[in-house]
């Protein structure tokens, strides 16, 4: 409800907050118009039957295999965390240079799934390769959440210091960091790392699908063999590895999971400067040059026509497509975390709270690539797939996430109920917190139409992948190259909305 | 001075377990390397240690430890003979089946051997290019472009039936497209789905025909291309109707019909490709420094004396013959026509 009190800058921050929704969702309408969306009508309904008799029988193939890839993924996904929230906390000091910001977006910019490909070049198919596919995009997204935290801590306990020690040496302002700025943010730093601990679950669970033996590999392997009892016995086991994860992993007994992580997974790897010097001077060289002692005019245009053709068959088809992609799903992640947010937050739900969340848990903890051969089956090939898989899956975060943050509102005594109570007067008093964190989800998005190989739609991340099923390493880099370049550019305009609207993207209740 | 000394393969600890009940070889042989991870608790007890000394914070412990861990070189002389085999079908017990293999392949050759699964065409021969496998069952095209990349290795056996391997085109129903001889032009402007991106049989060869029959990239030809990564998978989708056509290997359908598995009043072949060599064994040529000079000729004698019809189903094959590297050059001037391996090296 906006009430008449409220100031005309509230006013004019309103309407800026209407005006981008509106352009978001125009943009969208635009995209939709020339997006695929064909629907063909197949008949799904033998495989599905499977799928749901799978679905109702699940079935445990070797109980061994089921823990074992079940410490594996948690292993990973805590020792990816811990060095992730080291090493973004040190990148985030130093946030607000652009070069710091620019680097951190660069690197959450490709997927777990294509870093682990870059190390499993080095490092093989080892431990270390799957602590850093976790470890490093987290990392960059942990510097983003912490170096925000950071701007947006109040400053009035900067401000009332006294103002000798405004200046001073570098140990100095790292004081005044830690008994200012840190204390201030820390309790959002730890609720938001143990938040982005369940993505770094489900992350370690997709490494599987390259190789490494977490419940992806075999969840991947029982699914494309169409054995859905076993898949969803995986299925199942993940699910409640993360459905049960507040109710054991206690911040005291961190320490304890932490130290036997490592222990029962060690980070090593057969790897020998030889591999690393042979990837960095031959494999990521592009082709003309390669072998090339110096550079003359011939085989820089050698080079020129490599990266033209590059650029003309896979770049820009890539970048259209997976921006075209992106904005449609953004748009439509944003419509249903807004439909389904009500399902985790004590206003609507009062009683059934813990089985609402529950529905969301279970569907973001579907993994895309299952949700897209779903949607295959049920409308065909075409956009409408993706667009359902990658909104699903995110809306159910979105959605969960706005519901927590409904914890936070308190009501008044006349307040309505039902439709009114949620267009009203939720909806008006979480929509700022709303578009923060589907603003966050941008990049994820993008990010995330990499693994939609099996419908055929030609993202950045296809053909980042048919690049390393060709070992042309070189291609992938320059590809590679190009998201994260759109990833630094969404970033940056992310962060000037951000601004422009006022967004906290943090609530404390993250 | 170049380390001779060969690192123990992390994958050790890595290994995606074994089933209970699987042969007692391979369960004790996963044990073997405890050498480095008592080595490890070594470190972790040091690293208790000196962070308890040093620092008081949980963080601070984990910290230490981690570094530690990470420079941790695990050392130990590798005599271990170490294959893989790409996933191809029936992936779900590849470790159950490849033991077999390993123990029979132990016996025969008198040094350990062991299987490390992999998931994807690419990482098995990534694997064979860093040495993490000295031998590998690929497919045509996976095996060439391993060959590429490690010079010296040899292709040294093949099974019987990758001498005439083939692939089929499949369709759904609706499509009202029949079995010919000739090729089925017809299916321009369908929907259309290979299996793996580097899969001979589901990728390569069909886009062969289809380019040379229809004069164009599969993606200009078709409504719609996909990549459904698996055999079955293709059959799946192409029996829903989810896509019209698809491209499979023959093996595999042949087996997925004699299960029952295929409702063929949805789905059938219409076109057969013709004949080309497919999957066979390829061992790396530094094999001879490491397990002796008649290393690889008594491998070779070994996989083609392989009669146990158990071991054989495994991939499946009637038997092993004779390959060599010359066999496959086909494979290569395909991949290089349609641009998925360069020309020049």
């Amino acid at each position: 409800m906006i009430s008449a009190s409220k100031s005309s800058h509230r006013d004019s921050s309103a309407k800026a907050l209407r005006n981008t929704s509106f352009w978001f969702a125009a943009v969208a309408l635009l995209c939709l118009s020339m997006a695929d969306l064909d629907i063909s009508t197949p008949n799904p309904w033998g495989e599905l039957g499977l799928m749901a008799a799978g679905a109702l029988s699940p079935t445990v193939w070797s109980w061994p295999t089921l823990l074992t890839s079940l410490a594996n993924t948690f292993s990973f996904a805590l020792q990816g965390i811990a060095l992730a929230s080291v090493v973004g906390f040190l990148m985030a000091l130093g946030y607000r240079f652009t070069l710091v910001r620019a680097f951190c977006a660069f690197i959450r910019s490709i997927h777990e799934l294509f870093w682990a490909l870059l190390f499993i070049q080095i490092a093989g198919l080892s431990s270390l390769t799957g602590l850093l596919a976790i470890a490093i995009p987290y990392a960059g997204t942990l510097a983003k959440i912490y170096g925000e935290l950071f701007e947006e801590v109040d400053p009035s306990a900067i401000t009332n210091l006294p103002s000798h020690s405004h200046t001073g040496s570098l140990s100095r302002s790292l004081s005044r960091f830690c008994y200012t700025v840190l204390p201030l943010a820390w309790r959002s730093m730890a609720t938001y790392t143990s938040y982005r601990f369940e993505c770094a679950i489900r992350s370690s669970a997709i490494l599987g699908f390259v190789g490494l033996p977490t419940i992806g590999f075999h969840l991947e392997t029982t699914l494309s063999e169409g054995n859905y009892s076993e898949a969803a016995g995986f299925f199942y086991a993940l699910l409640l590895l993360i459905a049960t994860l507040r109710f054991w992993l206690q911040k005291r007994l961190l320490p304890l999971y932490l130290i036997g992580a490592f222990y029962y997974l060690p980070p090593q790897a057969q790897t020998s400067w030889q591999l690393v010097k042979r990837f960095i001077s031959e494999d990521i060289v592009p082709a003309p040059l390669r072998g090339q002692a110096n550079l003359n005019a011939e085989s820089l245009g050698a080079f020129g026509q490599w990266f033209n053709q590059l650029w003309q068959h896979q770049i820009w088809p890539g970048l259209v497509n997976t921006m075209l992609l992106g904005q449609i799903v953004l748009v439509f992640t944003g419509l249903l975390a807004l439909l389904l947010f009500p399902l985790n937050s004590p206003l609507f739900f009062r009683g059934w709270r813990g089985f609402g969340d529950a529905i969301l848990i279970l569907l973001r903890t579907l993994p895309e690539y299952l949700l897209a051969f779903l949607g295959l089956l049920i409308f065909g090939p075409s956009m409408v797939p993706a667009i359902l898989a990658l909104g699903i899956h995110n809306g159910a975060i979105i959605g969960h996430l706005v519901g927590r943050h409904t914890d936070e509102l308190t009501l008044r005594a006349d307040v309505g109920t039902g439709l009114n109570l949620y267009f009203y007067e939720v909806l008006p008093r979480i929509y700022r917190q709303f578009l923060a964190f589907l603003f966050y989800r941008w990049e994820v998005i993008l990010r995330e139409t990499a693994i939609l190989g099996i419908l055929g739609i030609a993202t950045l991340g296809f053909y980042i992948d048919s690049a390393f099923e060709e070992f042309r390493f070189d291609r992938a880099l320059i590809l590679i190259l190009a998201s994260a370049m759109l990833n630094i550019g969404v970033d940056n305009f992310a962060r000037w909305l951000r601004q422009r609207l006022h967004l906290k993207s943090m609530p404390e209740s993250l | 001075m170049p380390l001779k000394s060969n690192r123990s393969i992390a994958i050790a600890n890595l290994e995606v377990p074994r089933l209970a009940g699987s042969n007692k070889d391979s369960y004790k042989d996963s044990h073997d390397h405890g050498d480095s991870s008592r080595y490890n608790k070594e470190v972790l007890k040091l690293t208790q240690l000196t962070a308890g000394f040093h620092m008081n914070s949980s963080l601070g412990r984990s910290l230490g430890l981690l570094f530690l861990l990470l420079i941790a070189p695990i050392c130990q002389a590798q005599t271990t003979f170490t294959f893989t085999a790409i996933p191809d079908q029936n992936e779900a017990h590849l470790q159950e089946r490849f033991d077999k293999v390993a123990v029979y392949l132990q016996q025969e050759l008198g040094v350990e051997v062991r299987y490390i699964p992999v998931k994807s065409y690419a990482s098995a021969v990534t694997a064979f290019r860093n040495d993490q496998v000295q031998l590998a069952w690929f497919g045509g095209l996976s095996g060439v472009q391993a060959r590429r990349l490690v010079p010296g290795s040899q292709a040294i056996a093949q099974g019987y039936e990758d001498q005439l391997f083939s692939s089929y085109l499949i369709a759904h129903s609706s499509t009202g497209i029949n079995k010919s001889e000739e090729f089925p032009r017809e299916i321009a402007g369908k929907t259309f789905t290979f299996g793996s991106k580097g899969s001979t049989s589901g990728r390569l060869m069909p886009e062969y025909y289809i380019r040379q029959h229809l004069l164009a990239a599969p993606s200009k030809v078709f409504a719609k291309v996909g990549f459904s990564g698996d055999h079955s998978r293709t059959i799946a989708l192409v029996q829903s109707g989810a896509y019209k056509v698809g491209a499979v290997n023959f093996k595999v359908w042949d087996t997925a019909l004699a299960a029952g598995k295929i409702d063929s009043s949805k789905v059938k072949v219409i076109w057969q490709t013709p004949r080309y060599p497919d999957y066979q064994w390829t061992v790396r040529g530094d094999v001879a420094n490491r397990f002796g000079a008649d290393f690889q000729q008594r491998l070779t004698d070994a996989l083609l004396n392989m009669n146990d019809p158990e071991l054989l189903a495994s991939f499946p094959r009637q038997l092993f013959i004779a390959a060599n590297n010359a066999l496959y050059k086909p494979i290569f001037d395909t991949a290089a026509a349609i641009g998925l391996i360069d020309a020049q090296p």
